[in-house]
């Protein structure tokens, strides 16, 4: 039983969070979209933690690893994905790609 | 002992690096600058794992997160050759400025660590409370066997799709 309130924890997560999809929303990057999303899914990491830690029980700990791994793929092919697109359109502005052919 | 040098404490002063350094990250306008701070973040949320009772958890945030995804970020950054971008956004001579806020930050964490294991009365209190590798070891193995080779198929796709998108188009035709 951690001494740190399990409310203070999801607060702290939940900034996290709004943070990061704020990011996600506001930004035209798209990198920068996916520093976001690191942020996002860390947030989520920091509840499954505290939530372990509270109960004493490993789970919390084992939904961070997946999540960890869950992150790996995602930024191997998001980045992948921008290579692609720096080298199509010279840029990466979100934007560019609302055309929706070719 | 003061309410600042317990637990508590030390885990809100990490959680306001975090927010802030996030913030930073999101609000950046230079990517390797907000890169720089998305590394704070990430080794803050460990602090704050440590100090959940989480220390397998916080060893990997900073392995796998700070140490691999990251600098798959920095090599991704610097093959985008964002030249034109980094001179519009970054003043070319501003000295201590631009690395003092990530370093700043990042002192205040290892200051915050050392005083943690060099406290021993914080120490014991932490080793009550924690759930050690072992637990973990024993229940990914035991009943969680299934989501391993799940998520090794993730990691396979993950893999398979960064090479795919990745290659150049005039080599090698279709997939």
């Amino acid at each position: 039983m951690t001494v740190i309130p399990l409310t203070h924890i999801l607060i702290l997560s939940s900034l996290l969070f709004i943070i990061g999809f704020v990011g996600v929303v506001v930004r035209r990057n798209t990198l920068f979209m996916l520093m976001s999303l690191e942020v996002m899914l860390n947030a989520v990491g920091i509840a499954f933690i505290g939530a372990g830690s509270v109960w004493q029980e490993a789970d919390g700990q084992i939904m961070f690893m997946l999540i960890l791994t869950l992150a790996a793929a995602e930024v191997a092919v998001g980045l992948a994905l921008l290579i692609r697109m720096q080298r199509r359109y010279r840029t990466l502005d979100i934007d560019v790609l609302n055309q929706m052919k070719g | 002992m003061s309410r600042f040098a317990s637990i508590e404490g030390l885990f809100y002063l990490a959680a306001i690096i975090a927010i802030v350094a996030s913030l930073k990250v999101v609000t950046g306008k230079n990517t390797v600058h907000a890169l720089l701070y998305l590394v704070i973040s990430l080794l803050a949320v460990a602090v704050c794992f440590y100090l959940m009772g989480a220390p397998f958890a916080a060893g990997l945030e900073v392995i796998v997160y700070a140490g691999a995804i990251l600098v798959l970020f920095v090599f991704a950054v610097m093959m985008f050759g964002l030249g034109i971008d980094e001179m519009h956004n970054a003043p070319q001579s501003k000295g201590l400025s631009l690395w003092a806020g990530p370093a700043f930050l990042g002192s205040l964490l290892l200051v915050e660590l050392i005083f943690v294991i060099d406290n021993s009365e914080l120490a014991l209190q932490l080793n009550n409370q924690v759930v050690d590798a072992k637990q973990v070891g024993i229940l990914l193995y035991g009943p969680y066997l299934l989501a391993v080779e799940i998520s090794s198929f993730l990691l396979l796709a993950g893999l398979v799709a960064g090479y795919h998108y990745a290659k150049p188009e005039h080599r090698g035709g279709r997939l």
